[in-house]
């Protein structure tokens, strides 16, 4: 098997799939953070700030999410197929609500009347929390494991059986999370009265996400020990859940001090170092059969061939850099805080 | 009803949607940039109006195009799994190349392009407005690419059996240059930049017929007019050229494009006609030969028909292929047709003085939708009933997890949410056209006008 720097290729592509979605539920969970709040915010300038700190970037970050899953599809195909298929529901729902947020977005702004940026403040907020809300849930469901049978069929109703607790519990935990890392994103982008009153929904973000986070670690050990194998065995491990503490408990430290930069690169930090846990917890599996585990996928027998991974390891190391680069430029153009001028939405 | 159609519907409907936006993006891509550049050569403020106005029509396709997109992506996973399992290898990572090299481009300088006019130099918002024009570009190759792959394989080899069987990638530029990538592609880009000229074509003959922004609008007409003489023609050309490889690499499809049965028999081609299935004939009017004509020069060079296929491997709606087909060659000959018409009376310095001429090019941006449109359903439905040609049946290629209850469910979300965009795209369209460019007003204090015009002194 070909290896790079002694790793074999579908641990890297595996590398570089974890890499793509932590950076995108980075940035889209701040752009989704903040419009899960929209409705909190009562004033029309309010909202109008609210909705073009986001503006220039939004749709940038959800290249993320395509990039993502072109990765996921080119790298690991059965999973891509397996896994989308056997989530049917929460997947159409996800991009019905990506629909949503989008054209409120854009639409909201093209007409004055007070029903019509109602209607869209409306359908903006719930289509950012329902979407934070499903990623948990589908993240919910990676940990716990689909019916999956042999020739990765699928054997379970298709309906309802994504929504088991676990999975809905996740679902809670990723919402608050991407509250309270929303929250602070906008206390980057706004000033005056907007700001105070930002500073306590953080708190408030901030609060339920460690409650939502210790219930849902206590039922992880207590009903999944399986998910806990990987760091028993490594005990060296353990390293790793203990900086995910640490930096959990940094966020509120860093915003009581309204250092607020640091405390979103921290929360930045904690979203990427919960997902890597989230990968420890599965490697080498991709996915897990809730039936049985010697249908598990694991990434040997889901990835593309060493010559598609070896041309895709190319094109990731030639447009990495082209992207980041002029990613950066365009978040130094609109750094600071909002400014509302006629070409704002 | 059952799963493979239920599917195919789905997939067409959202497909079919999503690919009214992206060609008027590309197109209205390359009359920003021309207008863009226009203004800061000629520092001419007027120009600057036309940018921006366009600009604004943009992003209304431009989101619409983003948030339709994305649907497509994942509906390759949760609707075509054996598909995805099937060509995932070879051609994800074009999808993935397309979402590094085009989207992120197109994206990225999406926010200069709308919000940056006072933020950044006159030549940096230049530069945004040509990144989201290539980035734009750059999509259609890669998932043109794709599809062709599936049109014409090539550069792979196929492994497994069953549930397991794949086409893996043996050579990674002969999958790029499939023996139809250039054709299609360049096809495929032609017929983006007629969208994108007529809307723009449409939009100043009605402020012409209407006496408003007079002036302006028939410098706009005619820097349209000329990329839609340019690319009608060229159209002609690139349209040639896939059918020339269309008889060569899927002969089935050609046939059913022209309704020719007899097995190997001189063909025919129809610039009207109804092929009737059952009894393997086409009435219309002809030219005898036309289409032997066409591909080998002679009236009398047999063309394989569908006789010499299997009845399982032969599309099984002939007689949709042939209109489709029929309906994109009509309106491509029409477009050339009107752009030469407006080029003459231009000639003649009438052009604006034609009422009736300007009406018409006010609803002719409907037809090189309908063509893109049809030319789709053409490519896609002669290819039937492979989903990948020769190698994997559309039969074989859904997700076998996926129930028809489900289908229905989404399908019925589909078109109600789909419904909606559409009224709400063709409303909010039709309200910025109404407010016309007469806001656009240029403020002479203007940092960015400033800039431009201190550019000129120095
Ligand atoms: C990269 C792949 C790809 C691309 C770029 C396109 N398609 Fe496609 N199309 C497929 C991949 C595909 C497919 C997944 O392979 C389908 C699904 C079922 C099938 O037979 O092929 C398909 C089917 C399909 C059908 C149904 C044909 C039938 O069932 O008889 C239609 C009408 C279209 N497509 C139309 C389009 C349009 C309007 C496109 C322009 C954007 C388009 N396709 C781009
Ligand atoms: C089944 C086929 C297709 C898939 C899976 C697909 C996928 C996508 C995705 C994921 C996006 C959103 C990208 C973003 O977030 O910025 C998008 C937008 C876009 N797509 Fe498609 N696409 C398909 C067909 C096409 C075709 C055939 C073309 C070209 C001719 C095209 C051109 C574009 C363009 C230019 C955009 C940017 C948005 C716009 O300009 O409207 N797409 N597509
Ligand atoms: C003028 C005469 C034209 C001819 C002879 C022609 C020919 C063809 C042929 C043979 C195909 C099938 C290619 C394949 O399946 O591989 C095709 C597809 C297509 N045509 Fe045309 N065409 C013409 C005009 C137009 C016009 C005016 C437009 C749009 C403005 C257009 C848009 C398309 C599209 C979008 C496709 C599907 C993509 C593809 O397969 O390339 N065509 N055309």
């Amino acid at each position: 098997m070909e290896t790079f720097l002694g790793i074999d290729y579908p641990t890297l592509w595996f590398l570089v799939v974890g890499g793509l979605f932590s950076g995108y539920a980075i940035l889209d969970g701040f752009d989704f953070g903040a419009g899960a709040w929209h409705l909190f915010f009562r004033k029309e300038e309010e909202r109008r700030v609210a909705l073009n700190a986001v503006g220039p970037i939004w749709d940038g970050n959800e290249v993320w999410l395509v990039i993502g899953g072109g990765a996921l599809f080119a790298g690991f195909p059965v999973v891509y197929a397996t896994l989308f298929s056997a989530m049917y529901i929460p997947f159409i729902l996800f991009l019905l609500f990506i629909i949503f947020r989008a054209i409120s977005i854009e639409f909201r702004s093209k007409e004055e009347m007070a029903w019509w940026r109602k209607t869209w403040d409306i359908a903006y907020s719930v289509s950012s929390i329902m979407l934070a809300f499903l990623l948990g849930v589908v993240l919910g469901n990676l940990l716990t494991g689909i019916a999956i049978g042999p020739d990765l069929s699928y054997l379970g109703d298709g309906l309802f059986d994504f929504l088991n607790p676990y999975a809905l519990m996740v679902g809670l935990t990723t919402l608050s999370l991407f509250l309270s890392h929303g929250a602070i994103f906008l206390l980057l982008k706004t000033e005056g009265q907007m700001f105070e009153r930002l500073t306590q929904l953080a708190r408030a973000g901030m609060i339920a996400f460690m409650v939502t986070f210790g219930l849902t670690t206590l039922y992880t050990l207590l009903y999944m020990p399986h998910l806990s194998d990987f760091f028993r065995e490594h005990p060296v491990a353990f390293l790793l859940p203990l900086a995910v503490f640490l930096s959990i408990a940094n966020v509120p430290r860093l915003a009581s001090k309204r250092l607020y930069l640091r405390a979103f690169l921290f929360s930045s930090l904690t979203i990427s170092m919960l997902l890597m846990l989230v990968a420890f917890e599965l490697y080498p599996n991709l996915l897990l059969s809730s039936i049985d585990p010697q249908h598990d996928i694991d990434i040997y027998e889901a990835a593309s061939s060493q010559k598609a991974l070896g041309i895709m390891l190319t094109i990731a190391a030639i447009g990495t850099p082209l992207v980041l680069g002029y990613t950066a430029f365009v978040y130094k153009t609109f750094s600071g805080k909002v400014k509302l001028d006629e070409h704002s939405y | 009803m059952d799963v493979e159609i239920l599917a195919r519907v789905q997939f067409a409907f959202t497909v079919g949607f999503h690919y009214i936006y992206p060609p008027l993006s590309i197109g209205l891509g390359l009359l920003m940039v021309v207008f863009e550049a226009t203004f800061i050569r000629t520092g001419n403020p007027e120009f600057e109006k036309l940018a921006k106005f366009w600009t604004k029509i943009f992003a209304l396709t431009f989101g619409v195009g983003v948030a339709t997109g994305i649907v497509m992506e994942f509906e390759f996973g949760t609707n075509w799994a054996t598909y995805s399992r099937y060509v995932g290898d070879v051609f994800g990572s074009a999808l993935a190349a397309e979402g590094i090299f085009a989207f992120a481009l197109e994206s990225g300088f999406l926010g200069i392009l709308l919000f940056g006019w006072n933020r950044v130099k006159p030549w940096v918002h230049m530069v945004s407005t040509i990144g989201v024009f290539f980035g734009s570009m750059f999509s259609a190759v890669w998932i043109v690419v794709a599809n062709s792959w599936q049109q014409t394989p090539a550069g792979f080899h196929v492994v497994g059996e069953g549930m397991y069987a794949r086409a893996e990638i043996t050579d990674f530029w002969a999958m790029v240059f499939n023996p139809s990538s250039v054709d299609r592609l360049t096809h495929v880009w032609l017929g983006a930049f007629l969208a994108g000229a007529f809307l723009v074509l449409s939009v100043h003959a009605y402020y012409i017929v209407r006496g408003r922004q007079v002036e302006l609008s028939k410098k706009a007409f005619k820097i349209a007019l000329v990329v839609a003489s340019v690319f009608s023609l060229g159209q002609l050309f690139t349209g040639h050229n896939s059918a020339d490889g269309v008889a060569v690499n899927q002969p089935a499809k050609l046939a059913a494009l022209e309704g020719h049965y007899p097995a190997s028999a001189p063909a025919d081609m129809y610039l009207l006609g109804w092929v009737n299935q059952e009894e393997k004939t086409v009435s219309g009017i002809k030219v005898p030969g036309g289409l032997s004509f066409l591909l080998y020069y002679d009236f009398d060079t047999p063309v394989t028909g569908l006789e010499a296929f299997a009845p399982e491997d032969r599309p099984s709606q002939v007689n949709a292929v042939f209109q489709f087909y029929h309906g994109m060659v009509a309106i491509g000959m029409t477009l050339i047709g009107l752009s030469l018409m407006g080029l003459f009376f231009w000639w003649r310095g009438t052009l604006f003085e034609k009422k009736w001429l300007m009406w018409v090019f006010v609803w002719s941006v409907l037809l090189p939708q309908l063509a893109n449109q049809m030319g789709w359903f053409a490519a896609e439905m002669g290819r039937q009933p492979w989903v990948v040609y020769g190698l994997l049946r559309t039969s074989d290629a859904f997700s076998a997890a996926v129930t028809a209850n489900q289908l229905v469910f989404s399908l019925i979300l589909f078109f109600l949410v789909y419904s909606l965009l559409f009224a709400l795209f063709i409303y909010l369209l039709n309200k910025k056209i109404q407010g016309g460019l007469e806001h656009l007003d240029h403020d002479q204090s203007h940092p960015r006008t400033q800039a431009i015009a201190q550019n000129l002194i120095n």
